[in-house]
């Protein structure tokens, strides 16, 4: 029994709605419940709990040996970072109980608690002691961290003259400096460029290799598949899976477990100044035909915008900006690009329309990419524009050059045509 | 019961436990203890950072209550002709306003300290309670650069220290113990309702007036100095101007009352906020 690190049993989180639209309540609407409640009679409590509450993570229970790397996958929403908030005393579970075995250390987002006006040595000592590091162990691994962020020229610089790389490193070689039993570890990979995404998987396959558990959340299956042997996956707060993590992600991605995939804007969200455009919802849609959260490279798809007009629109072009999470462009198209399209829908009458772009196979790099929406009439009007109007993930698995573990710079990951011509043996 | 058992296992190792906790939680004096390093930090951040980018620096500490001094000199000093105790008002009313600008500051900061650190609460566990305690103590070190001030005064106006002035400690630990008790409630409230961070700077106010910084505490009628000592701040500033001015003022019936007053806030600022605790990741 001693080699249990965590021990999850009928874990569950419950959200008031309520909370989740407001963030917070007034005294006044508080005063105003208590009221309520003094005058009527209690309101039926079962029929509250099922109008007014979710649950964001319902019965889930696991258990993880010491010295394990278990990955954790699900779509956004499902659940993952609830229950990795509870495993790191963030916030407390609504039922059921959870063992923690050592101490543990959570990298939920890294540079938690630095101050853009502090030095980067003095963000050191006290991120540190945020992530509960004491001063002396701080001391000791200080030139350690400097050296793995690669800022010793800028220790004494205030962090807000940075770079965003810089930041990135620094936050994360501290957290990565931790030394707890338990790390858990929460889609810090999503962030930086793919220097720095190879310098953090190879720091955490080295706290791995030294015996310590880990519990890997991550939109990145690769980086799932190369760091954990077993893999959790979690949908609507239950968890649906447990499987060794090739089994696991291949599940994930075969139903379509990924599948957020879709923005649907609410009217409150679309300017006045969009009339007579409207627009319905952005998606992405796999080869399948399902709306997904992670598509494979080695598998074209398809961006799908529906928008509504109230009104004829002449010349009217709708399209997609593909960019990654830093902002750089990949492309950009419009759905009358092609000449033939544009005769045909030079004006384009009132109704409900879906413009859909099919993007090849082996065009992306594994990552997280934004799709950005604008709708004009060239020199004459914008109509609307979104410049994130949603995010999915690449999946390179299978993709040219994946025999090779290491991640491939860059944002396009083609399938070239190579030959070796052998000019003399 | 602690919620939170914590026990050792055959690794030697500490388990945790983690469940749902019910109604009141004791105050986990064990955890503060492991981060107490964490207090200092953010008490040194908050200093580090307040006078970053402002033209007169720390010099700000003293300002503030230096001014207030001179407006109230001027005003209830001189025009009102406010009686001071046989001291010169200046001094009467500066001795005053030190402690009470530390326990104002720790009122506004305090109640703030869960809200501005919503991002390290969400995303990290430490003991909530160091958010509150730090930025009380970050104003302590205010209140030292002012009380430099306040010595050279007593040389200007010749005011040699009581005997007592070694008791000042203890009156200055009596104001951290109330804007702590006080500051733990406002704090937890905020995170809940908004409401706090505008009834905060009122709640300062209305406290001024009942806190004898203008005028001394001997103006309040006798049958009115029980419920006058209920504030504990009162208690505070007499004692202040009694160690260090020898001011005449009957301050044991004053203690009676202010300090158990304190004790009160104190204790049940740390119950309220440690069965807060649990919701301040969820709502804040």
């Amino acid at each position: 029994m001693s080699d249990i690190a965590i021990r999850v049993d009928g874990l569950g989180k419950q959200y008031r709605l309520g909370n989740l639209v407001n963030g917070y309540q007034t005294l006044r609407e508080s005063l105003a419940d208590l009221w309520g409640g003094l005058i009527r009679k209690p309101p039926d409590l079962s029929a509250k709990q099922t109008d007014n509450v979710i649950w964001a993570l319902r019965d889930v229970s696991f258990d993880v040996r010491q010295g394990q790397v278990l990955g954790v996958v699900g779509r956004n929403g499902a659940g993952k970072s609830t229950l990795l908030k509870i495993l790191s005393r963030v916030t407390e579970p609504s039922e059921g109980c959870a063992e923690i075995h050592g101490r543990v250390g959570s990298l939920l987002e890294v540079g938690t608690g630095f101050h853009p006006e502090l030095s980067g040595r003095e963000n050191i000592y006290l991120n540190g002691a945020i992530l509960g590091m004491k001063r002396t162990e701080i001391d000791r691994k200080f030139d350690e961290i400097v050296e793995f962020a690669e800022v010793s020229q800028f220790i004494d610089t205030p962090v807000k003259r940075y770079s965003s790389g810089m930041y990135l490193r620094l936050a994360f070689a501290v957290a990565a400096h931790l030394e707890p039993e338990i790390l858990v570890v929460d889609e810090v990979l999503a962030v930086g460029d793919a220097e720095f995404q190879r310098k953090c998987l190879g720091k955490m396959s080295d706290v791995a290799t030294q015996g310590r558990t880990i519990l890997f959340v991550s939109h990145n299956m690769s980086a799932i598949l190369r760091l954990t042997e077993e893999t959790l996956v979690i949908d609507k707060g239950r968890l649906v899976m447990r499987a060794p993590s090739a089994q696991a992600v291949d599940f994930y991605l075969s139903q379509g477990y990924s599948q957020e995939g879709q923005r649907i804007w609410r009217s409150e969200e679309i300017p006045a100044s969009a009339a007579p455009f409207f627009p319905l919802a952005v998606r992405v849609v796999n080869q399948a035909g399902q709306v997904a959260d992670t598509v494979r490279s080695t598998e074209p798809f398809f961006v799908e915008i529906e928008y509504k007009l109230t009104a004829p629109i002449a010349g009217l072009r709708v399209g997609i900006y593909l960019q990654s999470p830093r902002g750089e462009y990949i492309f950009n198209s419009f759905d009358t690009d092609d000449c033939e399209l544009y005769d045909r829908f030079g004006t384009r009458e009132a109704g409900t329309y879906i413009s859909q772009c099919r993007i090849p196979a082996d065009l992306l790099n594994e990552g997280r990419c934004v799709i950005g929406v604008n709708a004009s009439s060239f020199r004459v009007k914008r109509y609307f524009q979104d410049e994130q109007a949603l995010t999915f993930s690449v999946d390179s698995t299978g993709a040219p050059g994946t025999q090779w573990t290491e991640p491939r710079v860059g944002l396009v990951r083609p399938r070239l045509d190579w030959t070796i011509k052998v000019v003399e043996r | 019961m602690s919620n939170r058992a914590e026990v050792v296992n055959s690794r030697n190792v500490p388990v945790l436990m983690l469940r749902p906790s019910k109604g009141w939680v004791p105050v986990n004096l064990g955890d503060l203890w492991r981060f107490r390093e964490l207090v200092f930090f953010m008490t040194w951040r908050d200093l580090k950072v307040r006078y970053k980018q402002t033209l007169l620096g720390a010099s700000w500490a003293v300002l503030q209550p230096f001014l207030t001094m001179v407006v109230f000199s001027i005003f209830f000093g001189g025009l009102a002709k406010m009686p001071s105790d046989n001291v010169p008002y200046p001094i009467f009313s500066y001795a005053a306003l030190l402690p009470w600008g530390l326990f104002s500051k720790a009122l506004h900061d305090a109640s703030r300290s869960l809200v501005t650190s919503s991002h390290m609460i969400t995303k990290v566990y430490f003991p909530r309670l160091i958010l509150p305690m730090s930025t009380i103590l970050a104003g302590v070190v205010d209140f030292g650069i002012a009380f430099v001030v306040l010595l050279l005064m007593m040389v200007y106006y010749q005011i040699t220290p009581t005997p007592a002035v070694w008791l000042l400690p203890l009156f200055l630990l009596l104001a951290l113990v109330t804007a702590l008790g006080v500051g733990l409630w406002l704090s937890a409230l905020n995170v809940l309702y908004r409401d706090v961070g505008y009834m905060t700077p009122f709640l300062t106010q209305f406290w001024m007036f009942l806190t004898p910084i203008v005028y001394p505490a001997s103006l309040v009628p006798e049958q009115w100095k029980v419920v006058y000592a209920l504030n504990p701040m009162a208690g505070v500033v007499e004692g202040f101007r009694w160690a260090l001015l020898g001011t005449q003022t009957q301050l044991a019936p004053l203690l009676a009352v202010s300090v158990p007053v304190s004790l009160l806030l104190l204790v049940s600022g740390l119950f309220y906020f440690r069965r807060m605790e649990r919701l301040f990741a969820d709502r804040v």
